[in-house]
């Protein structure tokens, strides 16, 4: 009666999890959502504690332990979600993967250690695979994330680490777990412990490897990854511990980074594998000789007339990229929409997809500083509106508004969809120097007729614009 | 160094080399500016407004001629009608003269400039790449030019551009014909189109359809036979065919429409002519013929260069000034493209005639008494020019087509679908056969968890597409969230003795998946609270 219960919980809790996701696809529906998650997930947690005294006669002991780990958890889950930037939520997101890889292993561990039922024959060997192959996707996971998190702290340079042999090495290290798991499954008792260890270990140098070898611009789509392969990862655990509620919420968060993970390289016109196998911007190394030499010389724009531009414009649109996060000027940006919409100035802007470190990361930040979501548009809502607009302001963005992604075939990122910014009347560009962007590319954008240049701290313009304007 | 502007002194100019506004930008490239007294009066540019600006006003055109190093003018160097003394010979050695030249029609004035042993820079020569877009005088000119051609159409013509209708009856809108759409064109098109007339426009270059239509134009495209192939010589007979349908075009539309622009130049060569004596004599009475070419002899049979003259009640309109007409704006353009010249020339500090630098290169007639006319034929430019005129009868608009307008949109790059039929036929075999491989060896238990995992990765596909890409971020948090379940995975491993390697394997799986529920939840509250309407 109790197992069915639980079951019955378990099923209420899946069904609220996908309400929640579900309630995602729109903002008013949102904050619904997550209360929908948050529901789910105590009737799970509540359920199984309950039924594990019922069950598995859990007594002082086990609740002492149970809470014990969790409030600090609590606590420590709080102070940390309160106090994050905005900024830093790619990083706060990263840490997080690694923390369901790394949970997943020591289920893992747990689990193989002190098996809950006897298993004889073939559900012995698949429970084992099972074990085997949810350790290998949390350490993955775990190490991975770790690494994406010093890129994104920027305590790891975000240049592609590219060791020679790459490639021979991990498929070395894929090889040398698949022979570590033939041992594993011959093992009687707890002796597989040594091979399920040292997969383990390789495994995190795997994860390692393989983030160390993907460039700064593919961090969104390194995220989405890990996210897919936290869901796995529960869901390797939920097949270990014949648990459906783990298996569900895994594969509900794997194929939501999965999707993630598609949209990205998508939008970067870039295939998932050659970004898995990492090195972008080094092994395009010899690209930049090929694509043609720009002609044509940089304009550069006062902030004196950028105001002017602004004032004059009917409408404006403003791409922002990572630059502006990293200037932290979303707010300056704020206040100059609200400013220019009172002077009756259409202000929309437009994101790309892989602005900023993660997906939909521009949009949290706009919507920290208080930017209405409804002028918020995404990039293929936006394209066309481009020639109709009289000023587009470009801020700290590059890769994602090159127009040689439309116009040479010959370039790197030919065929990744771009905000079409010169096609407006005027673009003005806000950017720290020439340099080019994590792809490495020339911009021929820069050397436009209608493109302007504003060179300097993307902040310090903006408040100088922001106070002429006022 | 000084740069010195004297009055222009051909009859009837009222353009001006500088205006205020330029003299400061020639001030920012390091010069000292002279003005000949009363030289901006006709462009309502008065004395005290370039005094106020810090240039120097002085009484005499031989002052300004001596004292500066540096000759800005609109007009060739002409003999003066007043004192006729002529302006060349004011020109000294080792000085710099910055004008409209015309080498090509204007030999005799290239030699007598060589021999005051000086250095000529012609702005109309200046080559047509896009990085002298912004030293483009012609241009400059153009766009006045045919913006004033719509004006004086406007003034000549006695009914409204725009449809209207009122109390006293409809009124139709005006018909206008543009044919060459150059900068000129371009420019007499926006203007028609403000003004409300209905526009169509003619080019012999299918290139500039698009931008055309951009203005809200009807582009003219003939439609005619294309017979005779495998005959040798087809471009040939192509063309005869094409003139013989544009000159039918032509006439039809000369019936219909009411008013005619014709911007279509040839440099070096008499303008071709688009609207025969017949085609006017068979418009309606009141018409306007506007013809931006009348000064290379006319589009227009009956054009008189520099008159207004009225034929079987059609107004011709075969003014040369029209760009003097507007003397204040087109001594702003032209003295701003006289700025960016001199800023390419180094400015004051740097200042050089650079023969390596290709722009300089083409404008320089004359270096230091030696005649530089024509320039060496430069390598081809990077990006062909596909607006070539095809043949002197056909009516395109070279010399006002900046490079930048004829150069055509390259097609966007194919994009390699990888998704291929039998590469997904592949993927069903395979997964089919997995599946019967998975049915053979497992058993009942682990098929209904796989069930359970396939379906919710289905679901979890269909939901997440729904999601709004501005909401991946918390999407993720959630995600990360929800995937703190595993710890549930935890509490089940915790039995007995608190110290067991398993249970403290549980507790801290448990520590950290709870970070992950708290963090995640909390994170994704904030974020979703920001979000505002």
């Amino acid at each position: 009666m109790t197992s069915s219960l639980l079951t019955v919980s378990y099923i209420g809790a899946s069904a609220l999890f996908i309400l929640s996701l579900g309630g995602l696809s729109k903002q008013e529906t949102a904050r619904r959502g997550n209360w929908y998650g948050i529901l789910g997930m105590l009737i799970a947690i509540a359920t199984t504690t309950i039924g594990a005294g019922l069950v598995q006669g859990f007594g002082l002991n086990e609740y002492g332990t149970l809470a014990a780990a969790m409030m600090p958890g609590l606590v420590i889950g709080a102070i940390v979600a309160s106090r994050v930037a905005m900024t830093s939520m790619p990083e706060l997101v990263a840490i997080l993967h690694s923390f369901v890889g790394a949970a997943a292993v020591l289920v893992g561990f747990a689990n193989y250690l002190s098996p809950a039922e006897a298993l004889s024959g073939v559900e012995h060997v698949i429970h084992e695979v099972e074990i085997f192959a949810g350790v290998f996707i949390g350490a993955v996971t775990f190490s991975g994330s770790v690494i994406a998190f010093g890129k994104l702290r920027t305590l790891i340079s975000s240049k592609p680490l590219l060791l020679p042999a790459r490639h021979v090495l991990n498929l070395g290290m894929l090889a040398a777990t698949i022979w570590l798991g033939a041992w594993f499954l011959g093992a009687s008792g707890t002796e597989g412990l040594t091979p399920l260890s040292i997969m383990t270990a390789i495994a995190i140098v795997l994860g390692v490897h393989l983030v160390m070898a993907i460039g700064g611009a593919d961090m969104p789509v390194v995220i989405s990854m890990l996210n897919s392969y936290s869901g796995w990862a529960a869901a390797a655990a939920g097949f270990m511990l014949s648990n459906d509620l783990l298996i569900i919420t895994g594969a509900l968060v794997g194929s939501s980074g999965a999707i993630l993970s598609y949209i990205m390289c998508k939008a970067m016109n870039r295939s998932f594998i050659s970004v898995i196998l990492g090195g972008f911007g080094a092994d395009s190394g010899a690209a930049p000789a090929s694509t043609a030499k720009i002609e044509g010389e940089v304009h550069q724009i006062t902030v004196e007339d950028t105001v002017k531009t602004l004032r004059e414009a009917k409408s404006v649109i403003i791409v922002p990229g990572y630059g502006m996060a990293v200037a932290q000027a979303q707010h300056s940006v704020s206040e100059i929409t609200k400013v220019l919409r009172g002077l009756g100035v259409t202000v929309r802007f437009g994101i790309h997809p892989v602005a900023g470190r993660m997906p939909g990361h521009m949009n949290v930040l706009l919507a920290e500083a208080n930017v209405p979501y409804d002028i918020v548009m995404e990039m293929d809502e936006i394209n066309e509106d481009f020639p109709e607009t009289d000023a587009v302001l470009v801020i700290g963005a590059n890769d994602t508004v090159n127009p040689s992604a439309v116009e040479d075939p010959g370039s790197p990122i030919a065929g990744m969809p771009v905000m079409e910014v010169w096609k407006s009347h005027k673009a003005v560009v806000m950017k720290r120097s020439m340099a080019s962007g994590y792809a490495g590319i020339e911009n021929p954008l820069f050397y436009k007729q209608n493109t302007q240049m504003l060179f300097g701290d993307a902040k310090k313009n903006l408040d100088a614009i922001l106070t002429q304007l006022r | 160094m000084k740069v010195g502007i004297p009055k222009e002194v051909y009859p009837g100019e009222c353009r001006v080399a500088a205006t205020p506004d330029t003299v400061k930008r020639l001030q920012k490239l390091g010069f000292e500016v002279l003005l000949e007294t009363g030289a901006g009066q006709q462009a309502n540019f008065s004395d005290e407004s370039y005094q106020a600006v810090g240039a120097q006003i002085l009484p005499e055109a031989p002052g300004v001629w001596s004292e500066a190093d540096i000759i800005l003018k609109v007009r060739p160097p002409m003999v003066m009608p007043e004192s006729g003394k002529a302006e060349t010979d004011f020109l000294s050695a080792g000085k710099t003269l910055i004008s409209f030249i015309y080498p090509g029609q204007n030999r005799g004035l290239l030699d007598e400039l060589a021999m005051r042993k000086a250095t000529v820079l012609a702005t109309d020569s200046i080559p047509r790449i896009t990085r002298a877009q912004k030293m483009d005088t012609l241009s400059s000119m153009a766009n006045i030019a045919g913006y004033r051609a719509v004006i004086e159409a406007a003034n000549s013509f006695d009914r409204f551009f725009p449809g209207q209708i009122t109390a006293a009856g409809k009124v139709p809108p005006a018909k206008v014909l543009v044919i060459g759409a150059g900068v000129a064109g371009l420019a007499a098109i926006g203007a028609a189109r403000n003004l409300g007339a209905i526009v169509r426009a003619f080019d012999t270059r299918p290139v500039v359809k698009e931008q055309v239509e951009s203005l809200g134009a009807e582009f003219l495209e003939l439609h005619f036979e294309e017979d005779g192939t495998g005959q040798g010589g087809y471009a040939k007979v192509m063309s005869d065919e094409f003139i013989k349908a544009e000159m039918e075009l032509f006439a039809a539309q000369a019936q219909d429409v009411d008013i005619i622009i014709t911007t279509a130049l040839i440099p070096g060569v008499k303008a071709p002519t688009l609207i025969t004596r017949a085609m006017v004599e068979s418009m309606k009475e009141g018409s306007v013929v506007v013809d931006l070419a009348a000064e290379q002899g006319g589009n227009c049979e009956v054009t008189q260069p520099g008159e207004v003259i009225r034929h079987h009640g059609v107004t011709i309109i075969g003014l040369t000034d029209l760009p003097s007409r507007m003397a204040q704006q087109a001594s702003q353009l032209y003295g701003t493209n006289l700025a960016h010249v001199l800023d390419e020339l180094g400015g004051n500090a740097n200042f050089q005639i650079d023969f390596d630098n290709e722009v300089v290169r083409g404008a320089t007639v004359v270096k230091d008494g030696e005649i530089t006319w024509p320039p060496p034929k430069s390598q081809p430019a990077p990006t062909p020019k596909p607006a070539a005129a095809p043949k002197a009868a056909a009516p395109a608009a070279v010399s006002t087509t900046p490079p930048a307008a004829a150069v055509s949109q390259p097609a966007k790059p194919e994009v390699a679908k990888p998704t291929g039929s039998s590469n997904d036929v592949v993927w069903l075999i395979g997964a089919g056969l997995a599946l019967v491989g998975i049915g053979l060896g497992a058993p009942p238990s682990f098929l209904s968890h796989l069930t359970v995992f396939v379906l919710a990765c289905f679901v979890g596909w269909q939901v997440i597409w729904n999601v709004s890409p501005s909401l991946h971020t918390p999407l993720m948090s959630v995600t990360n969230a929800i995937s703190g379940i595993i710890i549930i995975g935890g509490i089940v491993q915790l039995q007995g003795a608190p110290f067991t390697a398993t249970t403290v394997l549980g507790a801290i799986a448990i520590l950290i998946g709870t970070i992950n529920i708290a963090g995640g939840f909390l994170v994704t509250q904030r974020m979703l609270k920001m979000f505002h309407r």
